[in-house]
């Protein structure tokens, strides 16, 4: 009886199985690995449909860790870790999980993520993980995450929602590098550490390079708020070399 | 007259539509312009047509602010070479303070104008002269000693992300010399508060203190002037502001012209007068609070109070539009700069935040007046009915 049972219950795993190997091939479209719409879920959130200069999302952290370049490009590449698996594994279990807590299966699968990001930038790049600080943690709650696992995991093919979080994170990660570029380079004179602008002394003979002309960093430059503006004229030049992004008035 | 209409007729060919230079004609319009009551009239309809354009009330403005710029440039040489010798001669003040102002002021314009302008051909459309009197508020409310770089980059701040980004003159949010004003105070601190930066090369003179009152009274040092002395301006601080005589002369012109809102400028003085007592009142139980303890009258001619709500705050376009709405504008500028002053050891001065803060919810305010307007008017509409019937 017993073993019938077991019987019964292995048949029953074993169908399920079945059910979604089938569904993972069918979903999975015949089209070649790199085709033109895959590319172009890759492209398309680099400039058309960049998650922070179009969609708006995801831009306390972009305030929050553009001060050093190599910060923003290891939060970059921290979301882009986190959200390409997250959609990756959402969009393996979109069939499985009931709409009504996808919420909440959403947000375990990404915390997962983040834990395991947090504690291989610990490990591997701990004076980095101090400055980033609560800011890795704060990815779970990043809307760009969230938001491509609503609009495109839960109903995309693993492969397809697997570029899409690649692409998406791309997109917030090239923002993310420009804003920083310029912060780090006006509001302290260097890029990745490195003073470019020349050494600042306690006096002005005590300088090299720009500072010795009288040169000084922009503190502004520091303050969360000239992210916002440095975010703006992104979208400015953005929007005045893609005519197709202007909203009609 | 007539040679120089001819000569700028000419000068316009080029200019003319199909012509070579087509693309730059609002470069040269905007010349015309400055020189020439512009010719083209309304075609069709009645209209009444006004002498006073932006160009009048804009050199109303600049004439207005004459006084405190020359007290200013008197003051900016007279802090200086007092320290060094004796009798100060009012030419070699006036002249030693022009060593400094003059190329701010040059600085501005050409920076600014070389912006607006640029904008101005880019985007197709006239020259506004909105620039004329923000490139003139923004050197005089500088420190004297600050390099001229800093001025323009602030200038291009100011005009770029103040202005053009919200579409041009008549669009900006916030008053675009007081964004100058505090891009360059938050960008470079060092250069625009603590006690060297207000009298020019004050640090290298022994025993001399260049600090302002508002500096002096936060660090809790003695004020070696009387309230003659804030008065008229005898004081260390940015270029133009420390006359509050001057100031209220240009007050006095804008009121008679209608070029400035008297509501704005006198609930400014209110709201700060009465924060200002109400923390005279506290202050007895604060002994070591200087800055709560110093008279109401006192808080109105010191810093740049006066000049802030004089010129800035009744900017017609970033200030509120209701009447019932200026007085609360006006109100509360007062209220916050003093509040600021006394509260934030950090900000000195308090009225450039204040006014900031205030024409960022101009807007509102004249919604909610608007509204309480419309709700009232239903009332009396329900009550004659109601009469009526």
């Amino acid at each position: 009886m017993a073993q019938e049972n077991n019987n019964k219950q292995m048949s029953e795993k074993e169908a399920k199985k079945k059910e979604m190997i089938l569904f993972l091939s069918n979903s999975e479209e015949k089209e070649s690995f790199l085709s033109k719409q895959n590319l172009k879920l890759l492209s398309d959130p680099l400039n058309d449909d960049n998650p922070i200069t179009v969609q708006v999302l995801g831009i306390c952290s972009a305030l929050a860790i553009t001060v050093q370049l190599q910060a923003a490009v290891v939060m970059s590449l921290a979301v882009m870790v986190v959200m390409a698996f997250s959609n990756m594994i959402i969009s393996l279990m979109r069939n499985l999980i009931p709409s009504r807590i996808r919420i909440i299966v959403q947000l375990v699968i990404v915390a997962a993520l983040v834990i395991l990001v947090d504690q291989v930038l610990k490990a591997f790049l701990y004076d980095l993980s101090k400055q980033l600080s609560v800011f890795v943690g704060l990815i779970i709650t990043n809307c760009i995450v969230m938001g491509r696992l609503e609009a495109f995991a839960l109903g995309n093919g693993v492969y397809k929602s697997f570029l899409d979080g690649i692409g998406n994170a791309a997109g917030y990660g090239v923002i993310l590098i420009i804003v920083a570029f310029f912060r780090e380079l006006l509001g302290s004179g260097k890029l990745w550490g490195i003073e470019v602008l020349g050494h600042k002394g306690a006096t002005m003979a005590d300088s090299t390079g720009l500072y010795a002309l009288g040169y000084e960093n922009n503190g502004l430059m520091l303050l969360a708020p000239m992210a916002l503006i440095i975010v703006g004229l992104v979208i400015w030049v953005q929007r005045s070399r893609n005519r197709k992004l202007i909203e009609e008035a | 007259m007539k040679w120089i209409r001819q000569r700028l007729d000419k000068m316009k060919e080029p200019f003319s539509k199909g012509k070579k230079y087509e693309k730059f004609a609002p470069a040269i319009n905007a010349l015309d312009t400055f020189l020439f009551v512009p010719n083209h009239t309304t075609q069709r309809g009645a209209h009444v047509r006004d002498a006073v354009d932006l160009k009048r009330v804009m050199i109303t403005v600049v004439i207005a602010l004459i006084p405190a710029l020359i007290f200013g440039t008197w003051n900016a040489g007279y802090q200086y070479l007092s320290q060094i010798q004796d009798q100060v001669g009012f030419w070699e003040a006036i002249g030693e303070g022009s060593i400094k102002v003059v190329p701010m002021i040059l600085v501005s314009y050409i920076v600014g104008l070389g912006i607006e302008f640029a904008f101005a051909i880019f985007r197709g459309h006239e020259v506004n002269e909105g620039y004329l009197v923000t490139g003139l508020l923004i050197p005089m409310i500088m420190p004297v000693d600050i390099p001229l770089w800093m001025v323009a980059l602030s200038v291009a701040f100011a005009v770029l992300i103040g202005k053009e980004a919200f579409g041009g003159t008549g669009m900006n949010i916030l008053n675009p010399a007081l964004t100058a004003r505090a891009f360059a105070f938050f960008a470079y601190p060092t250069y625009m508060s603590g006690n060297t930066v207000w009298v020019h090369n004050a640090y290298q003179v022994d025993g001399v203190s260049g600090e302002t009152i508002l500096g002096k009274l936060a660090a809790g040092t003695d004020v070696p002037y009387n309230t003659m002395d804030m008065f008229s301006g005898l004081i260390p601080g940015s270029i133009a502001e420390t006359s509050t005589v001057c100031i209220l002369a240009g007050a006095l012109l804008l009121i008679f012209s209608k070029v400035g809102s008297w509501r704005i400028i006198v609930s400014g003085f209110l709201g700060a007068a009465f924060m200002a007592f109400i923390f005279n009142l506290l202050g007895g139980s604060y002994p070591n609070n200087d800055l709560m303890n110093f008279p109401w009258y006192n808080h109105l001619v010191i810093g740049g109070l006066a000049f802030g709500i004089v010129f800035m705050a009744t900017d017609p376009v970033s200030a509120a539009q209701t009447f019932k709405g200026k007085w609360i504008y006006g109100f509360l500028i007062g209220l916050f700069a003093v509040m600021i002053r006394i509260f934030n050891p950090a900000y000195p001065e308090g009225i450039m935040l204040a006014i900031l803060l205030m024409n960022v919810f101009a807007p509102t305010i004249d919604h909610y007046v608007i509204e309480g307007n419309i709700k009232k008017r239903k009332k009396r509409v329900k009550a004659q009915v109601k009469t009526a019937v």
